[in-house]
């Protein structure tokens, strides 16, 4: 089955990133097909940016996204861009903090993952998206969550590796009690 | 991608994105002589071999510009490295008198443009399919080179080591032309070991330096290569020359000679180069003609249609030039309608029209963000069957 995931929020928050080590971690620790594309500005940093992953059990044809399973957002422009175009029965995780102003959906299910304030708890900002990942892999189960470990470690700079990890945890136990209440 | 050590030909299965890949193949093939200018969506090419070249003992230079890149290139190529640049639109307009000089002078080289949307610096990040027409006559004279498409990060692997092959085999500058998605996306692709890859190294003369003809073709039109310092005479001058490379600028047979020969050793060997995929061609009603990305969201169409009992198929150019007029040619006489969606507003399109008799031709452009989705080209399928 293909599963479509959209990453979107502004350049520098790790959007393109998160989409890396999701495929990575779907296609080399989980054996399946994956493939990552990405859509940002000349900008780069601060300009709106998008990352997207198809994970399949089948070879990808098209490798975009037409119609995302789920939605992670972290800025308030991306989800006014995207968050209508979830597919039925979708998910969406957001990060309230960044976005204040959110619009009745219906048929969406969503999760409110404080990311960024998790970060700066944890004395970096910059690691606000592997928070995310982590709650990702605890609400969705798309990827399982050794697998995203195992990309988290090897795709993010040397020295940061324990405090991504870190990162990634406590996004994922924030995703369970999500699920929980 | 992080790498730590020094093996030319990186053997296993690695997650990369597509500018990466490229720049592997190019160390697999042997290349040993980068020379560039970052540009987007081509800058991962220059970032990973400034980190790699140092590692395999090869060099890399960033330059001033990209005519100056280029012109390192030849002169590298010259000397016998096989020499690579790679760019995107601007820098591939900037790159165009010197293509010509190394169509003149037959240097082999790798030139690859990970198209955006032009014309000018339109739009950097995005994708385009709008230099297909420019990789062919974006220099002036008469001439052919090759050109290549990939689909995949794997073919951004493989097909830049052909284009390597192809370079050194017809000594002429071969051209890989990507686009922005297929150079931004991450992708599983598969390193075989060294001994598994095919590697073609250009023709040495087996005359003694005395005798040797710098400019003298074999039978398959192709000079012997002696290169700067291996103690042949050897010239290279962008002025129509004979066969000892000397200027002879007023002649008609000399200019005849020359310029025929340097088209005629692609032309004659079109059927050896030219590549294509097909894809349940055989009995297709309504064919489809992609490359690139765009080839993707047509395999996908194609398969739809085929769920709903339309006899559907593609065909995927590897090869944009020389073009594949032959296989054109020949599933125009089955095909009812040919589809041919592409990335700009109609350059392949004019190439398959020219060699379709009577068969209908439909045109599918998309310019912009994203490249046509397989709706709609499954739309067009639906409204040509």
């Amino acid at each position: 089955m293909r599963v479509e995931v959209r990453f979107a929020g502004f350049g520098g928050q790790g959007i393109i990133k998160s989409g890396i080590i999701t495929a990575a971690a779907a296609c080399i620790y989980s054996g399946k097909n994956a493939v990552q594309t990405q859509s940002y500005g000349p900008e780069s940093r601060g300009g709106a940016c998008k990352s997207e992953v198809v994970i399949s059990e089948e070879e990808i044809d098209f490798p975009k996204v037409t119609s995302p399973d789920v939605l992670i957002v972290m800025s308030q422009h991306a989800y006014n861009e995207y968050a209508e175009k979830v597919t039925p029965g979708g998910t969406i995780i957001l990060d309230p903090d960044m976005i204040p102003h959110e619009k009745k959906l219906k048929n969406v299910k969503i999760f409110r993952v404080p990311a960024t304030k998790i970060a700066e708890e944890l004395g970096r900002k910059i690691i606000a998206n592997i928070v995310m990942l982590g709650a990702f892999s605890a609400v969705t189960r798309i990827v399982d969550k050794e697998s995203l470990k195992k990309s988290v470690k090897t795709n993010v700079p040397k020295g940061t590796e324990e405090l991504n990890l870190t990162a990634f945890e406590k996004g994922y136990q924030y995703g369970e009690k999500l699920l929980k209440s | 991608m992080k790498t730590e050590n020094n093996r030319t030909v990186l053997t296993g299965t690695h997650f990369m994105n597509g500018d990466i890949a490229c720049a592997e193949g190019a160390l697999a093939a042997g290349c040993k002589f980068f020379a560039g200018y970052p540009i987007t969506p081509a800058t991962e090419i220059a970032e990973h071999l400034s980190k790699r070249m140092p590692e395999v003992g090869g060099i890399y230079i960033q330059m001033e510009d990209e005519i100056g890149s280029i012109a390192a290139v030849i002169g590298a190529s010259y000397t016998g490295l096989k020499a690579m640049t790679a760019t995107s639109g601007p820098g591939f307009s900037l790159m165009q008198e010197n293509i010509g000089l190394a169509v003149m002078t037959e240097a082999p080289c790798v030139i690859v443009d990970i198209m955006r949307g032009g014309p000018s610096t339109g739009q950097p990040t995005l994708p385009g399919q709008q230099d297909i027409m420019q990789a062919k006559w974006g220099s002036h004279g008469d001439y052919e080179i090759i050109a290549l498409a990939p689909s995949s990060v794997q073919e951004m692997f493989d097909l830049t080591i052909e284009a390597f092959n192809l370079s050194e085999t017809y000594r002429v500058p071969t051209m890989v032309l990507a686009d922005e998605v297929v150079g931004h996306m991450w992708e599983k692709v598969v390193i075989p070991p060294a001994e598994k890859i095919r590697i073609v190294n250009r023709k040495k003369p087996n005359t003694s330096p005395e005798k040797y003809l710098p400019y003298m073709p074999d039978d398959d039109l192709v000079p012997p290569m002696a290169c700067f310092g291996e103690g042949f005479s050897f010239h290279a001058t962008g002025l129509t020359h004979d066969e000892h490379g000397y200027p002879k600028t007023s002649s008609s047979g000399v200019q005849q000679k020359l310029v025929k020969r340097l088209c005629e050793k692609i032309r004659k060997n079109a059927d050896k180069i030219v590549k294509v995929r097909e894809f349940m061609v055989d009995d297709a009603e309504v064919i489809v003609v992609a490359y690139g990305i765009v080839a993707r969201a047509a395999l996908s169409a194609v398969k739809e249609a085929r769920k709903t009992g339309i006899k559907a198929g593609l065909l995927r150019p590897i090869t944009i030039w020389p073009f594949p007029e032959k296989l054109i040619a020949k599933i125009a006489e089955q095909a009812k309608k040919i589809v041919v969606p592409e990335m700009n507003c109609g350059q392949l399109v004019r190439e398959v029209e020219r060699n379709v008799q009577g068969t209908s031709v439909v045109f599918l452009s998309k310019l912009g963000e994203d490249p046509h989705t397989p709706m709609e080209i499954l739309e067009a399928i639906r409204r040509n069957c």
